[in-house]
């Protein structure tokens, strides 16, 4: 599963995770005519329009094994409210559950279904990696993607103080209150920087955009990354 | 106060709190210490996850049955020969207390600190009616003397330095006072002894009140609690009908997650168990006790969505590791209680249109609820929340808009594909690099401070055609 902030402003890091789930012996499939899981709206409080949405990305996966999404955010929204929001359809909600039960954020796929604790690739250079809200407190996932920065060659994970800390994204909380979204942000890339790490990991597109953006502002050395694109930097898709 | 004033819109108030260095200073250094002196005290403390379950359900339960509690603990208290007086709203409340210091000629009140008296602004009414309220805990006794108003639930001039106290101790008490903390609690303790045996009524909140007992308990670390309650001749407790529990064991299992949700203490050093007024053969204690039960919008919340911010105990740990309340500190919510719990509360007390803005004001990180005593889903409440204001159109009509454009684009492919070319093409202008770093309109609310990567030339959809294997 792609989703709509992969999609449209980082398709290599879904690049990355078919490369990776390949090297891996995975056969991967996308069906067509993904869009959004629907957050946006669903956190907006515009439930009614999210249901909608989940009730077709249900239906889209419905033939789909493993559902992987590179996201921590997006597969908290399936795994967490898809089946709440879908609970007055006795059958869509039975599909809601079913789809929750086979979805899997991408790290937590790699070490819980695939049992992989490192991929083999190298990566030279000091990482950091930051919890993202969704995945940390959300999926309660924080040592998967550890486990697999720890597996790089000639990499090195310094970690990150205050890493279970918000980043200010939020989301539509990034434009409705510009101002206190990047304070929040300037306070994590300070503590980044002073890790002294060449690159900063996390598991999330809307982290990524709000981190990666203030990081590029800045004109930072440190680049943003998400895990697949460190784990999966290069070869045949 | 800082620099921000009430009458303007949160956004405003927000960014003039991020303005303020004094509070940035004050604000940074103490959500930091909070955060670490809680995270040890439950490291250290295995049974605490089995207690907040305990405790959560203990709320769940008594709601149930609130009248049934509410009644009893009257009972109980009466019987030690203390009155209850019941307030539905904050004006009876207020109106109770301001009859009773007519009635028994009260010119002076010393105050233990209270958000139920802050909520109903008691201090403003009492000066109004001719009786001095001084409060005697020490930041709230640094509030009254600043004339500002409590920006945190336990510590309410939080978002002074110890710099700026000095300053306003010399100002208003008259001397040079330096900026060392054990100098100017010395100095507000001196200043207080004489108020605490001048004062005919000592009025405090209440953390909780024990139902099968009659008991009112107190949790503080001065012992200022002590002295309102056993020297003034009269003792009026107000309370949030919700602070009622069924037994003393109940009592056990929150005493032993409060103090160390809120300070990483495993006890506070004071917990005074209030039980009427003075009794036959006793030394001290006052001649009368009354307890006042305040629904104030609260009981129309137990079987509303709104219903599990009566779990809250008011330990302010939700403020301490909230992102937004660390960045723009209480007075920015502009209401009594702020922070995350803060948007629930005003809500229940004020009504949802009053939180139209402060909804928003979370990015959801779910860090609130993490640390929350009684595990309020704080993040999910927001939600529902701001889904009122959607269905009830109480959100802005733009916003609407755009969000119901949204779900058009997500519900058709087509359109979604669409969407991304029109943005390539309306990016061309702005983008270097693969970057926007100036967008006009909307989008510059991002990229003001943010680079945005442009939309990519091939989104994931457009290359999986060259990636897909046959």
């Amino acid at each position: 599963m792609i989703t709509c902030l992969g999609d449209m402003f980082f398709p290599e890091v879904g690049v990355a995770m078919v490369r990776l789930l390949r090297r891996l012996g995975v056969d991967v499939e996308f069906p067509p005519g993904q869009t959004c899981c629907g957050m946006p709206l669903f956190n907006s409080g515009y439930h009614a329009d999210a249901r909608a949405v989940a009730a077709r990305t249900v239906k889209l996966f419905a033939d789909a094994g493993h559902v992987v999404v590179p996201s921590g955010s997006c597969a908290w929204m399936v795994k967490a409210e898809y089946p709440g929001l879908l609970a007055d359809d006795p059958a869509l909600h039975a599909e809601a559950r079913a789809l929750a039960a086979r979805t899997y954020e991408l790290s937590q796929f790699l070490v819980e279904v695939l049992k992989v604790s490192g991929v083999g690739s190298t990566f030279s250079g000091t990482l950091t990696y930051h919890d993202s809200c969704h995945l940390l407190r959300g999926l309660g996932e924080s040592r998967a993607p550890r486990t697999l920065l720890r597996s790089l060659e000639h990499g090195e994970l310094v970690e990150l103080p205050g890493s279970d800390e918000c980043c200010g994204f939020g989301g539509s909380f990034s434009v409705r209150l510009p101002e206190v979204s990047t304070a929040i942000l300037d306070k994590k890339l300070a503590s980044v920087e002073a890790t002294g790490a060449d690159c900063l990991v996390a598991c999330d597109a809307g982290c990524l955009m709000q981190m990666g953006g203030g990081l590029s502002r800045r004109g930072s050395r440190v680049r943003a990354l998400h895990l697949a694109q460190v784990l999966a930097p290069e070869g045949p898709p | 106060m800082s620099e921000t004033s009430l009458g303007a819109p949160f956004a405003a108030r927000a960014r003039g709190a991020l303005k303020d260095a004094y509070l940035q200073e004050a604000l940074g250094i103490a959500t930091t210490k909070f955060i670490g002196l809680r995270r040890e005290s439950f490291e250290d403390f295995p049974q605490g996850d089995a207690l907040r379950d305990r405790a959560r359900a203990i709320k769940e339960a008594t709601l149930q049955q609130l009248d049934r509690h509410l009644e009893r603990l009257a009972d109980n208290i009466e019987r030690l020969g203390g009155r209850v007086h019941w307030a539905a709203t904050g004006d009876e409340a207020r109106d109770i207390i301001l009859r009773l210091c007519r009635d028994k000629g009260v010119r002076m009140a010393v105050k233990s600190k209270s958000m139920a008296t802050e909520e109903i602004e008691l201090n403003e009414a009492l000066e109004h009616a001719g009786v001095k309220p001084v409060e005697t805990d020490l930041g709230e006794y640094i509030i009254q003397l600043a004339h500002e108003k409590p920006s945190h639930i336990i510590a309410p001039a939080i978002h002074k330095t110890k710099g700026q106290v000095a300053d306003l101790f010399s100002k208003e008490l008259g001397g040079r006072f330096e900026a060392d903390p054990e100098v100017l609690t010395k100095v507000a303790r001196a200043e207080l002894r004489q108020k605490f045996l001048e004062a005919d009524m000592g009025i405090t909140g209440a953390n909780f009140a024990v139902a099968e007992t009659g008991t009112v308990v107190l949790v503080t670390n001065e012992g200022n609690g002590r002295m309102v309650t056993s020297l003034p001749r009269i003792h009026v407790a107000v309370m949030g009908m919700e602070k009622v529990i069924p037994s003393m064991t109940d009592l056990m299992v929150f005493l032993a997650i409060l103090a160390r949700s809120a300070t990483g203490q495993k006890l506070s050093s004071y917990t005074t168990l209030v039980r009427g007024p003075r009794q036959p053969g006793e030394m001290e204690g006052p001649e009368e006790f009354h307890l006042i039960l305040m629904d104030n919008g609260r009981t129309r919340q137990i079987a509303g969505t709104l219903r599990e911010a009566l779990y809250c105990l008011r330990c302010g740990a939700c403020l301490n590791v909230c992102p937004v309340y660390r960045q723009i500190g209480g007075h920015a919510y502009g209401h009594t209680y702020p922070g995350p719990i803060g948007i629930l509360l005003t809500a229940m007390l004020k009504g949802a249109p009053s939180v139209k803005e402060l909804a928003h004001a979370s990015s959801l990180c779910g860090a609130c609820k993490d640390v929350c005593p009684v595990r309020i889903d704080i993040p999910r409440m927001l939600v529902e929340l701001r889904e009122h204001l959607d269905t009830e159109k109480i959100a802005p009509w733009t916003e609407r808009l755009l969000f119901g454009m949204a779900r058009r684009m997500m519900m058709r492919p087509s359109w979604f594909r669409r969407g991304a070319s029109v943005a390539r093409l309306a990016q061309k202008p702005f983008a270097r690099d693969g970057r926007l770093r100036a967008l006009p309109l909307f989008f510059g609310k991002w990229t003001a401070t943010r680079d945005l990567p442009a939309v990519a030339e091939k989104t994931f959809s457009e290359r999986w055609q060259e990636l897909r294997r046959p």
